[in-house]
């Protein structure tokens, strides 16, 4: 249209006459109409990616964010000599291999009265994690003249206390009881009696939320998909098994001082809402838990372990520390082996190989190796890496080697792009003030041509941090909590870790995983936002 | 400049890799299945802890840890390899002609495969005739001739089952998982009929594997849904459709036992006790294999096994435990404990 207006020069007026005519008006509404389509298409696919990123980044972050903080309990430990040092030798070989968990145990103990029985006790020592005694054996070696002492330390709780005090917790309270309760033991199983019907309250509760009476005995008997009714008596705990108004029976979580009756708000009535059915921790763990939550000594904390150790099975110990190393090693590797292996191919090919039948295949299968899929890399790495070259298994050199291999065709193809769009004027005037090839190419064109490099490298790069099939064959999926030291120590890279957290059964590694993705993202963030910086930086335009 | 730096960085790789390569090892290396690598990783943590070099375990999954393992003897060669079902006779000769001929077996515990629903959904219990019948591709119809799967709900195999349709996620057939489900379910459950008896006998005669191919095959209509290797996306699942059923081991449904519901089998309940009695139809052995010729050469393999077989992990109150391994009953466990104290190498003639 506006081609045909340029070439006749119209007037002014016959340009006014034909815009007016009604044809050329529908026709200039129906494109109004299909660019405003276009539009609506376009902003339509951005929002619905938009959309679909941030359901992605607030589900993972969300599930995150419990892995950053993590939850101990401060509580004083007598550091007992008859434990730490039983023939009166302090050396440290001795304080290294005591047994700390005693300790934390006696402590424990003392905090929750009367547990009486291997499941309370499987319980109890079930609070802590197995890392709390490190903490302790730390200190201790590094300071010998605690022993004897009474120290306040923080005690890392085991996975599942954490998740208890993450949220997903009994939702326990407590009513203070009416009436007077007669315990007829202190343990096992006992029952309660009442001779002014204190559990009449309860069994009318229960009966409104259609809990049914057995028809022999006229109790309400509960079971683990109702809510969990105990009774604190006598500094004990019982769970409630079945309830009539003048007495109860039940199991005693922690065992009671005495068997004398209590009376009024000196015994209470507490329910842990979420029936034991539904949750993880059972009533005894919570019991002992509730117990050690009310002295006040669980605190929260931000999880700096996270970031400084390596991994573990233990969800409350595991790192990542370990495996962004590992990463890094590994991309070193092959950032050292890519950028320069990768331009100069893509300089030669680009700048001196004769245009002819080899240099047209080699072009060919570059490109065919870049759509590779990648575990053929890996085949490829144990071959000659492992097995012909006999460098070491799950070593962050082979991965790095691997992965050079992988990204090589990326890098090659984005330098030649590079390359190409520099314009031949630069070339062309550099050799006519007689630079040689040589010296046109180093000087000029590459300079020119390194931000678009730079940006295919780091491309290349991301890539390269998101591969773990071509790993698998040459054992870097692998359990490893040593923090890799140098390129021949066994490691592990970040999604992996993330693959192998994710298939564990603890419920904690499901936020450890999501923490570890997030670390991912932040660390492909920052390389990306390299790359914007150093093309920015280096940017020329002609 | 290029060109020097890369030089340079090609030297600098290749020094360090060759000094590390030739360097003794101290380290402990272990490769194999995925359903064992959990209990594993627990020892050999722990197994750090007490002052050894942490061991690295590796997950391959069985059958390419055998590949592994197998290769040879020698620094640069595995140590031990964890594996869900017994070691096969071929990998045992391959093994003995690459030169490991002294191979110790240690059954660590057991692993219960079992099938749950969410918390919320229907309870079910199931026979592994009614699982064959629900997940095979073909089934025999009344007068025993195989045909394609009919039955789209529950109740259509047996009115007592609920009216809901057919779904099961489960592991794919790359999984070890899933090998195990094909074996103990759906093969006992094929057993369950006299005209695939009868084809099972006709096949022992004439060497042909079309009973085999019954029960290996799970029907491709929709009923059965490949889930992915990753166990706890399929309690994910299970969560979202509470019609649905999913298979996994048993460590799953344990840790999860505020969501989901284990499926009893012939009338047992996938539980700890049931498992480790035997009186649990779907549960199988867990294994690792240790090259005795290490012994003495990587320093500390030796006490990495007993640590294994010791009473506070595999035990019935050991760390394993609470992992999610199912103990073995006391006696064989006293059995496997002084075999592999006695490092007694396997022999190939009762395998299969």
């Amino acid at each position: 249209m506006t081609d045909a207006a340029h070439s006749t020069l119209p007037t002014a007026a016959l340009i006014a006459s034909r815009r007016n005519s009604p044809a050329n008006a529908a026709l200039v509404k129906r494109r109004y109409a299909a660019e405003r389509r276009f539009k609506a298409f376009g902003i339509g696919a951005l929002i619905l990616t938009g959309t679909f990123l941030l359901a992605l980044l607030t589900n993972i972050v969300g599930k995150s964010i419990p892995a950053f903080f993590e939850h101990t309990a401060n509580l004083e430990v007598k550091l007992d000599p008859a434990v730490l040092a039983p023939d009166g030798k302090v050396d440290p070989a001795t304080l290294k291999s005591a047994d700390y968990a005693s300790l934390t145990r006696a402590t424990l103990m003392s905090i929750v009265p009367g547990i009486e029985g291997r499941a309370a006790r499987k319980s109890l020592s079930g609070v802590l994690s197995s890392g709390a005694a490190d903490e302790l054996r730390r200190r201790v070696v590094a300071d010998p003249s605690l022993i004897g002492q009474t120290i306040k330390v923080p005690l890392l709780l085991s996975d599942d206390g954490d998740l208890y005090m993450k949220g997903q917790d009994a939702g326990a309270s407590s009513v203070p009881g009416i009436g007077t309760v007669t315990p007829s033991d202190i343990k096992g199983s006992i029952t309660l009696t009442s001779t002014d019907g204190a559990f009449k309250s309860l069994v009318d509760d229960l009966t409104k939320a259609g809990v049914p009476k057995d028809a022999d005995t006229g109790a309400i008997v509960l079971n683990s998909n109702l809510p969990s009714r105990l009774v604190a008596i006598n500094g004990g705990l019982v769970k409630l098994q079945s309830v009539t108004p003048d007495g109860a029976t039940g199991n005693v979580l922690l065992s009671l001082k005495g068997n004398e009756a209590a009376s009024g708000p000196a015994w209470q009535q507490t329910t842990y809402s979420v029936p034991e059915g539904r949750r993880k921790t059972n009533d005894q763990d919570v019991a002992i838990i509730e117990k050690v939550k009310e002295t006040g000594a669980i605190q929260k904390g931000i999880n700096w372990r996270f970031f400084t150790s390596g991994d573990s099975r233990e969800p409350e110990l595991a790192g990542i520390r370990g495996a962004l190393v590992g990463s890094a090693l590994t991309l070193l590797v092959t950032l050292v082996l890519c950028l320069p292996i990768g331009v100069l191919a893509a300089v030669y090919l680009e700048e001196f190989a004769p245009k002819n039948r080899l240099t047209d295949i080699i072009e060919v299968n570059i490109n065919n190796l870049a759509a590779v899929p990648s575990i053929v890399f890996g085949l490829l790495g144990l071959a000659v890496f492992l097995n012909f070259m006999g460098l070491p298994r799950s070593a962050p050199l082979v991965g790095g080697l691997v992965l050079a291999l992988l990204v090589l065709p990326t890098i090659i193809i984005a330098a030649r792009a590079a390359i190409k769009a520099v314009p031949p004027s630069i070339r062309e005037a550099a050799i006519g003030l007689g630079a040689s090839r040589q010296q046109a190419v180093f000087h000029h064109v590459l300079p020119l041509a390194m931000p678009g490099i730079m940006t295919g490298t780091i491309i290349g790069m991301a890539h390269a941090l998101g591969e773990t099939a071509p790993l698998l064959m040459i054992g870097m999926i692998a359990f490893i909590v040593d923090i890799p030291g140098s390129l021949t120590q066994a490691a592990t890279v970040l999604p992996v870790q993330i693959y192998l957290w994710s298939d564990l059964p603890e419920v904690a590694f499901q936020q450890r995983t999501a923490a570890a993705i997030v670390v991912l993202l932040a660390f492909l963030f920052a390389m990306n936002g390299a790359a914007i910086w150093l093309r920015s930086k280096f940017e020329r335009r002609w | 400049m290029y060109k020097k730096a890369s030089v340079a960085a090609l030297a600098a790789v290749s020094v360090a890799a060759f000094a590390g390569a030739a360097a003794a090892r101290d380290q402990i290396r272990i490769v194999g299945s995925s359903t064992v690598y959990p209990f594993t990783t627990a020892v050999a943590e722990e197994f750090g802890k007490a002052g050894g070099k942490t061991p690295i375990v590796e997950s391959t999954g069985t059958g390419g840890g055998m590949k592994i393992f197998c290769e040879g003897v020698g620094v640069d060669k595995a140590d031990a390899t964890n594996a869900s079902r017994r070691i096969k006779k071929s990998e045992f000769e391959l093994c003995a002609k690459n030169g490991v001929t002294d191979i110790v077996e240690i059954k660590v515990g057991i692993d219960g495969l079992t099938i749950a629903h969410a918390k919320g959904g229907k309870p079910i219990a199931l026979t592994r005739k009614q699982v064959f019948q629900a997940l095979a591709e073909q089934v025999p119809d009344k007068d025993g001739k195989l045909v394609a799967n009919p039955y789209t709900k529950w109740s259509d195999i047996d009115p007592s089952l609920p009216d809901v349709k057919i779904e099961v996620l489960g592991p794919p057939p790359t999984s070890g998982t899933r090998d195990s489900f094909h074996e103990l379910f759906m093969e006992k459950g094929a057993e369950g009929f006299d005209s695939l008896k009868a084809l099972k006998k006709a096949d022992e005669e004439n060497k042909t594997k079309d009973f085999e191919k019954v029960w290996k095959s799970v029907r491709k209509d929709g009923a059965y849904v490949e889930a992915g290797e990753n166990d706890n996306v399929i309690v994910q699942k299970l969560e979202a459709n509470k019609d649905a059923y999913g298979i996994f081991g048993y460590s799953f449904l344990e840790e999860n036992t505020a969501k989901i519901a284990g499926v009893g089998i012939e009338g047992v309940e996938p539980n700890y006790d049931n498992i480790s009695s035997g009186k649990y139809k779907g549960a199988r052995d867990l294994y690792i294999y240790v090259k005795k010729q290490h012994v003495g050469v990587i320093t500390g393999l030796d006490k990495f096994v007993a640590e294994y077989v010791s009473d506070k992990a595999i035990g019935e109150d050991g760390y394993l435990a609470k992992k999610g391994l199912v103990a073995l009953p006391k006696e064989d466990a006293e059995k496997v404990r002084t075999a592999a104290l006695e490092m007694a190498p396997l022999k190939g003639d009762e395998l299969k």
